[in-house]
């Protein structure tokens, strides 16, 4: 288990005060100056070097991303725009950052706005998140009332605003260039990429979009050093982690953990296990609703990383689990999402505007095994047809999960279609 | 012509400041902030009113605003009641037993997703994932997160609110935000500097 003494996240429950005096005890804003003092090489190559990959889903190196910004600043500003439109299925990390450590994103926001070349920051936060967002506000307007950032940010000579910036109800808003499309005050409809946001992103200026909790966790790195964060985890999986444990074990929660930890041991560990016990368990979302399930025997011994789930045809994602013991109605459990894709989508790419809506209606049969056999199939082929041929990724994660529900329980679908015609009964143990 | 809506001077203080947020010629960045500002001062919608105002005072085609307000699920483009309350029955909620809370919610007012009560004081709305999962089930109510809401903790809210009482948001059970409820085996040994 993560030692207390190594966790980034030190009123992740609100314990502590989240404001500057509570932070600053907690080793926020402690030698910033000293930091940026140190150059905007240094700072990429320290955070190439931890081997940092980006949280909000996608798992891209936050370094490297950070070095595709243009090297000086040419007519047009540079921008860092901050992801905290925190709504996959499964995920309330940021949250927990916004409202009890938000000290860390705004220290954060300068170093990685300075090693960029940004004089500005906005903080897109869901709407929902009201009162995170407040919290939030406050912490920058002390850091404006304490000089860390403003004019003359921390001493440094580096002027540097931060901006929070709440949306409105929109899932899809949580996609990079949908996001800019919403900050710039239009519909979140994503664009078209190339051009890169890093050439031409927030008001057509090179943009850098990261998630709320990769920039939260520059700072320490920064100050501990690369080495200490890549000590953590697997090659090429390095570092800490907050993972939300939700759905059917006994004590649902956040934690920072190690990454690489395995998947049984983070829930039994932290979320008090399985509720009645680890063999009531039928399958894990390991990463958020995008993610395709896994069934019981691939949770007893896969390990919660990139790599690991990925080799397991899913991935980490946010590192939202959710977890389904053997009361689940699993058709019905993916049937739901389906309807969120469907609600979610943002109609601009037939694919996935159509044929989520599709996915959701057929499946809505299936729970009830009002379907044919052969619309397993067609199910899957619709979801291929999906994946992969639409502008972001909405479509792919439309599809991965009904993917990994045929994958895992395609017998269980077939069960309860022969089962309604009548032609087959389940097996019934012999008590 | 029609109606058009105006700030109040406070909000018209608040509006300014959210426009200066955004580089000159961006003011449009400010269309979802201050639809959201329009309709809080507006009863909880955007009505036609707000979205003129809203569109003359970001000099943006009314269309755009439209086009803005209707995508968006929290601008409220109809009336809703004093207390909106946006039920999350998106799967992991739906896993904590989601459907027993909306059931008992819709059970004691006597109006189901969609709805208002007739004395205009509570409007009920399904919502998709609100990003509090490890809370399950959540209802927001207005800025609100209610958390690990049963049926009964769900009924006694209502009641509260009904009463002119402001029930304390967050968990409804003995338990520290998104720790474990049993107490959290991490973050207990920590010693801050003047602790």
């Amino acid at each position: 288990m993560l030692q207390d003494k190594d966790r980034i996240f030190t009123n992740l429950y609100g314990l502590h005060d989240p404001g500057l005096d509570g932070a600053r005890k907690r080793g926020d804003w402690r030698d910033t100056k000293e930091l940026l003092a140190k150059g905007r090489d240094w700072i990429i190559e320290e955070m190439k070097s931890s081997g940092l990959r980006g949280r909000g889903g996608a798992g891209f190196p936050s370094g490297l991303k950070w070095s595709f910004m243009p090297k000086e600043i040419g007519d047009r500003p540079h921008y860092l725009v901050v992801n905290g439109d925190e709504s996959e299925p499964g995920t309330c990390k940021d949250r927990d950052i916004l409202r009890h450590d938000p000290h860390k994103l705004v220290e954060g926001c300068l170093l990685a706005g300075f090693s960029m070349s940004a004089h500005a920051a906005y903080i897109y936060v869901r709407g929902e998140f009201f009162n995170e967002a407040a919290a939030l506000q406050k912490a920058v307007d002390e850091a404006y009332g304490a000089g860390l950032i403003g004019p003359d940010a921390c001493g440094s000579g580096w002027a540097f605003d931060v901006f929070v910036h709440r949306g409105a109800g929109a899932y899809i808003c949580g996609e990079e260039t949908a996001l800019l499309e919403s900050l710039e005050g239009k519909k979140g409809q994503p664009r078209l990429k190339p051009p890169f946001p890093a050439m031409s992103g927030l008001y057509g200026c090179p943009t850098t979009v990261n998630n709320v909790e990769t920039i939260a966790v520059a700072p320490t790195i920064l100050r501990r050093g690369a080495e200490w964060f890549s000590s953590f985890g697997r090659e090429n999986n390095h570092g800490t982690k907050v993972f939300c444990i939700s759905g059917h074990v006994n004590n649902p929660c956040n934690v920072e953990e190690e990454m690489s930890i395995p998947l049984k041991e983070l829930i039994e560990t932290h979320a008090g296990g399985v509720r009645g016990g680890w063999d009531n368990l039928l399958a894990v979302i390991p990463g958020g609703s995008s993610t395709p399930m896994l069934p019981r025997h691939i949770c007893d011994d896969v390990l919660m990383d990139f790599d690991s789930l990925k080799a397991q045809q899913t991935g980490l994602g946010t590192a939202g689990l959710i977890v389904m013991d053997k009361s689940t109605d699993i058709v019905k459990a993916i049937a739901r999402l389906a309807y969120f894709y469907k609600h979610e989508s943002c109609g601009q790419c037939t694919p996935c505007r159509e044929g989520t809506g599709w996915m959701w209606r057929i499946l809505e049969r299936m729970v009830t095994g009002d379907a044919e056999i052969e619309e397993i199939d067609m199910l899957h082929d619709v979801s291929k047809q999906i994946e992969g041929h639409t502008i972001c990724a909405l479509g792919d994660g439309a599809a991965w999960p009904v993917q990994g529900l045929i994958r895992h329980f395609r017998k269980e679908i077939e069960h309860r279609i022969l089962e309604r015609k009548g032609v087959s009964r389940r097996p019934v143990a012999a008590e | 012509m029609s109606e058009i809506f105006e700030f109040t001077l406070e909000n018209l203080v608040t509006a300014k400041q959210i426009v200066a947020k955004y580089p000159k010629g961006r003011e449009a960045s400010a269309v979802l902030p201050l639809l959201d500002l329009g309709q809080r001062q507006n009863k909880g919608w955007a009505s036609d009113a707000v979205m003129n105002g809203v569109a003359l005072f970001l000099d943006m085609p009314r269309i755009r605003v439209t086009e803005v307000a209707s995508f968006y699920t929290m601008i409220s483009m109809k009336p809703v009641g004093k207390y909106l309350l946006q039920f999350c029955t998106t799967t992991p909620c739906w896993l904590r037993n989601s459907e027993a809370v909306l059931a008992a919610a819709s059970e004691y007012l006597g109006v189901g997703l969609g709805q208002t009560t007739e004395d205009g004081m509570f409007s009920m709305l399904e919502v998709e994932c609100l990003g509090a999962c490890v809370n399950a089930p959540i209802v927001q109510i207005n800025d609100d997160m209610y958390e690990d809401l049963t049926a009964e903790s769900m009924v006694a809210v209502l009641k509260a609110l009904k009463a002119g009482e402001t029930p304390p948001h967050g968990p409804q059970i003995d338990r520290q935000k998104s720790a474990p409820s049993s107490g959290a085996a991490v973050l207990t040994k920590l010693t801050f500097s003047e602790d």
